[in-house]
């Protein structure tokens, strides 16, 4: 069973995810939307977090990485970034979704 | 009637466009800014990510309101403080913000920096002098 995680809080105002992180099993895909995009960057306070969820493949929205003016080279290395069909996708690609609002 | 000039603190701490506590600090600050009071306004935690340099709501169909930050010294709003561990915390420099000026009419209207980078000390006592802060 392969779960599509949300994450749309920053990293820095909730603990969703860390959460996220928490419960994360190898295989399993987190998008990062909305202020979730932060925990996308790299060289901040939860990269390393990030870096070391093994197994586990990174998605973040584009349209809400550009509006906050997050440039793809200030993304962490390992980052995909997908547009809204990209998240239909993962949903449908995924047996279920979790959302850690 | 004696006019009183308050001083007048804007805390930011929240991250743009998530929420709407940015887009609404900024109406109140030009509001605010028509009463000739003395204005400032700090960014701490996730506020620092509301200055980031390069902001683009085409795709994502909100409001782009980054471009007014720019327009605060026009209505003598010059100082902007910027809480130097809050930037570090998010891996960020100045470098990643937008650069902020305004024009000093008693200096033959040189152009100045408004950021003003400081430490959590630093600001602590600029928020302990003011009259009145408002946190968003």
């Amino acid at each position: 069973m392969s779960t599509l995680h949300t994450v749309n809080k920053s990293p820095f105002e909730k603990n969703s995810l860390a959460d996220c992180l928490g419960y994360a099993k190898e295989g399993s895909a987190v998008l990062m939307y909305e202020d979730g995009v932060y925990g996308a960057m790299k060289g901040n306070a939860v990269a390393e977090k990030v870096a070391a969820a093994s197994g586990v493949k990174f998605y973040a929205l584009g349209p809400d990485l550009k509006a906050r003016g997050i440039s793809e080279e200030k993304l962490a290395e390992g980052i995909e970034v997908v547009d809204y069909a990209g998240f239909v996708n993962l949903a449908v690609e995924n047996d279920k979704v979790s959302a850690w609002v | 009637m004696s006019e009183t000039i308050k001083k007048f603190m804007y805390l930011n701490r929240r991250a743009p466009y998530g929420t709407i506590y940015a887009w609404e600090s900024l109406e109140v600050v030009l509001i605010g800014a028509a009463f000739d009071q003395d204005v400032s306004l700090a960014f701490i935690g996730d506020g620092v990510y509301q200055l980031l340099e390069g902001q683009d709501t085409s795709e994502s169909g909100m409001k782009n309101f980054s471009t007014t930050y720019k327009a605060l010294g026009d209505y003598d709003v010059t100082k902007l403080y910027v809480e130097k561990e809050s930037l570090e915390e998010r891996g960020l420099t100045l470098d990643d913000l937008m650069p902020l000026t305004w024009e000093d009419e008693d200096d033959d209207w040189a152009e100045k920096d408004s950021i003003r980078l400081v430490s959590r000390d630093e600001l602590a006592d600029v928020l302990d002098d003011q009259d009145i802060v408002y946190s968003f």
